[in-house]
This record gives C-alpha cells, structure tokens and sequence, in this order.
C-alpha cells in the first residue's frame, strides 16, 4: 500500500475522532486510492443532521474526493478504488444491494461550477422529480418546482419567466437553480463541492445565506477553499490534510482555539 | 515575534501590535519607577515629567487600537492570531489605565511633600510599588515569550501587593486617629497605595489575558484577591486587636 502520509502531520486516529449527536451520516475507515496513489487514509467522520459541515483543506488534501464518497460519485472514476464503510442512515452505501440513482437521489450534489440543463427553468427543476416519478399529476410536479424555486430562493425573481432557459439566468442564479433542482428531489443531505468559487460577493452572500435557512429541512456538506466562508455558515468543520482528518469539531471553537497544530498553521495562513 | 504567515505583511502588521503592547509596557515600567522615585525624593519636577509622560502612553494605545482594527478588518485573523489581536487591544487598556494611576500618584508628590513626614509608610509604599514594577516586568515578559506557566506565577504574585496594601492602610489609620492632624497626608498616601493596588489588580488581568492567549482558554481557579480595606473598622481597638 502506498502511504503518501506523512506521520508528522500527527492526524488524529479514526477512533478518536469523536461521534456527534444524531449522525445522519457514518464513516469508518474510509480509504480512496486512485490507482496506486492513495487519496483518503483511514477517515472516520460522523455527519450530524440538521447541520452543516464544511470541510476544509489545501489543494489535493482529499476533501472533494472524500465528499464523492458520501454519494457514490467516485464510482465513475475506473481506477478510484472505496474501502471502509460508509453509511447513510444506519445503511451501507457501498452496499451491492444498493441502488445508486436513488441514492443520488436521497443525497443530492451541487457543483463549483453551475450546470444547469440547457433545457427551460422549469424543466431544469421538474427533470429529477419526473424521472424518478416523484409527481401523479401535472398539478403535483407545478407545486414541486414551485417549492424547490422557493426553498434555493430563486422563485420571486424567476416566477414570471419558468419558460426562459436555465442558462440565461446569472451565475449566482444558476447555482441556486442547480440546488432547486437538487432540492426537488427530496434529499436529505446535500453535497456541495466549492457551490460559491465562480460567484461574486453578493452572489454567494446569498447563497450562504440560502443554506443557513435550508439546514432546516437538509444536512449539508461542502466543501470550501474559503476559511471565511466555513467559519461563517458551518456548525461543524473537518480539517483534511494529505488524506487524513487531522481535527474535526465545533467550528466556532477551531477557528478559536484549534486542538491541532497543523490546524492552526493553515486556517491562520502559516501554510499553503 | 510571530512570524512564518505566507502573507509578510500580516506578519508585519502582528509584529507591530506586539511592538507597541511592548512598548507601552516599557512606558509603563519607567514611568512608575519615576513616579515613586518623584515620592521617594519629594522631586516634584520628576513629578511633573512623570504627569507630562502619560499622554505618550494614551498615544500608543490609540496607535494600537488603529493597527488592530485594521487587522481584523483586512487579514481576519483566527486562532492564536485571532487571540493575539483582541487580547493585545485588552492588555493596552491594562497598560493605559496603570499609566493613568501612576499619573494620579505623581499628582499627589507635591501635597504629600507640603503634608509632612511619613517615613516608614512611604518605605512600605516604595516596596509596593517595586513588587507591581516586577510584576509588570514579568508579566510583560511573558507575554512577549507567550509562557503561560510564567503569566500564572505573576498571576498568583498580586496577593502580595494586596497584604502590602492592607497593612499599610491599617497603618495610616492609626495615625490619623491618634492625631487628626495626619489627615491630609495620610489619605493622600491612602489614595496612592490603593492606585498600587489597582496597578497590581490589572497586572494580574494582563497575565490572566497571557494565559488564554497562549493556551486558548482562561484559567479554571478564581484569582485569590486578599484586598480587605474594605472591611477595615474604624475604631482604634479593633485596629490594633487586627494587628
């Protein structure tokens, strides 16, 4: 096995990373090799619901890859190799009984970059509901996309146009549509990898804004480059460095106080 | 000195925060050693110097509070940095306020000098103020070395000054019961003593503030505070059954 770790970094082991309260989400042990290289090395982290958890790090630490594990996302990739367990709900995910649509379904992605369908505004949002028949009736599908618009906080300023297409929407409304189509779904917990990196200041003040208000009905995970960002919106922050979770905890205490000094030297700019 | 951010000028900006706490320390340091040198000596254009000096003191905590809230606003520092800003804005307000006693101590140099002798009480004063002089010192020192074991020693040191103060009030009381006439000079040195005090109260404040700079939380023991004037019975019996 390589071992691209380096034991200076002092991770803390996987057992004592502690548990949280009401974990929505489990991992133990998680290893990700992409061919021989080694991405993830013994992570055990606990998702609590309602929350959200960011997960920070340097370029290449493995918090992207980590975060693809959670909904089977690195099973495009031939040579990317999961061992450990991951669980969602008490249920192995990695489980070959497990099927990896509705999985997607229940634990939704939202991208750096928007990708809206080059389809209208509201196909853009009725597609997932439609494919995995979520709706009886046309009625039914109209009050899902209505409510998805309004819970990413798109539907007042895109209510008089649901016929224009997706694409002619800002980047900041772009990605709000990429989580009202995520949203439609019904999942229980969303990923979102860097969801703010291509927008400007306002563009992303709402969108931090918007997922302050979504934890309510989701668990979010994202990942961020922006220290800011995590300390601003995160309950919960998980500091990755050469594939191991070096600290995880309260985020109003690692921005504080960090437990570890590697933590330190890079949420204080001491590190790249 | 901090140092090893990748941005310099965040280092530039820290180093110049705890340049100035320094700094202010140094003023601090010297000028309580004038002023009670001013007392010592009944030197009164010492005195004056030492009343003159304190606006340096004030200008160095306005030059402080600028740099520190332009690093909050500009570099968002976190952690130990984080810790360093605000506790470096608390400690200079420590700083200014003992420059403000030592500044009401000078003012008195000249009344006490008018008032007459009290040898042995200023003696005692004297030694209180050079126990607060080190206690600054070393306080300042640990905070410059960020040693949290040695801001707890200076910490558990204010009960010294506190007994000094204690019995030096008793002491004066005394005079001023047995003879009215030592009034005057007497509450004056009353007043300096409990400006000692104070100094030596902030002192202990500023390695408090030390200590969860270095270790990320504040100490779990209730400081021992041993200041009883305020108990003190004004009647000359229960002053000596105190003794």
């Amino acid at each position: 096995m390589t071992n691209a770790i380096d034991i200076e970094t002092k991770a803390v082991d996987a057992e004592v990373v502690k548990a949280v309260e009401r974990p929505i989400m489990s991992a133990k042990n998680v290893d990700v090799f992409y061919g021989k290289k080694q991405a993830i090395d013994n992570v055990s982290l606990d998702i609590p619901e309602n929350q959200i958890t960011a997960l920070i790090g340097p370029s290449g630490c493995g918090k992207s890859t980590f975060l693809r594990c959670f909904n089977r996302m690195n099973d495009t990739i031939d040579s990317c190799k999961v061992s450990g367990k991951i669980e969602f709900s008490g249920q192995d995910i990695y489980s070959p009984k497990v099927d990896v649509v509705a999985l997607r379904a229940r634990i939704g992605m939202v991208f750096q970059k928007a990708n809206p369908f080059p389809k209208s505004i509201f196909e853009n949002v009725a597609y997932g509901p439609r494919i995995h028949d979520l709706a009886k009736s046309k009625d039914e599908l109209d009050d899902i996309v209505v409510t998805s618009l309004k819970r990413a906080g798109l539907y007042d300023e895109v209510s008089d146009r649901l016929d224009d297409p997706g694409t002619s929407l800002s980047g900041g409304q772009q990605q709000r549509l990429c989580i009202a189509r995520a949203i439609a779904v019904d999942p229980q917990i969303i990923l979102m990898d860097e969801p703010c990196s291509a927008l400007d200041p306002i563009a992303t003040a709402i969108i931090e804004d918007l997922m302050d208000s979504m934890k309510r009905h989701y668990t979010i995970v994202i990942v961020t480059h922006s220290m800011a960002q995590a300390a601003r919106i995160s309950q919960k922050t998980a500091f990755f460095h050469l594939g191991k979770v070096i600290e995880y905890g309260e985020t109003d205490k690692m921005f504080t106080t960090p437990d570890n000094e590697l933590t330190q030297n890079y949420i204080s700019g001491r590190i790249g | 000195m901090v140092d090893k951010h990748i941005v310099s000028a965040f280092n530039n900006d820290l180093n110049q925060i705890d340049s100035l706490v320094l700094e202010m320390g140094g003023l601090v340091e010297q000028q309580l050693q004038n002023a009670t040198l001013a007392l010592q000596k009944e030197d009164r254009a010492l005195a004056k110097q030492v009343m003159q000096g304190d606006s340096r003191i004030n200008a160095l905590e306005a030059e402080l509070n600028d740099v520190a809230i332009k690093v909050l606003a500009l570099r968002q520092p976190v952690a130990v940095d984080l810790r360093m800003v605000v506790m470096s804005l608390k400690i200079a307000r420590h700083l200014e306020r003992i420059g403000d006693y030592i500044k009401n101590t000078a003012r008195r140099t000249n009344t006490i000098a008018k008032a007459g002798a009290f040898t042995g009480s200023i003696d005692t004063l004297v030694r209180m103020s050079e126990l607060v002089q080190k206690l600054t010192h070393d306080a300042l020192n640990a905070y410059s070395n960020r040693d949290a074991d040695a801001a707890q020693i200076v910490r558990d040191s204010d009960k010294h000054v506190d007994h000094m103060n204690n019995s030096l009030v008793r002491e004066l009381l005394t005079y001023m019961m047995e003879d009215a006439g030592n009034i005057g000079g007497a509450m004056h040195l009353i007043f300096i003593a409990k400006n000692i005090e104070r100094m030596g109260d902030h002192v202990a404040d500023i390695a408090n503030e030390t200590i969860y700079l270095v270790n990320g939380s504040w100490p779990d023991d209730k400081r021992e505070k041993e200041d009883n004037t305020s108990k003190m019975i004004l009647d000359i019996d229960s002053l000596n059954a105190d003794i």
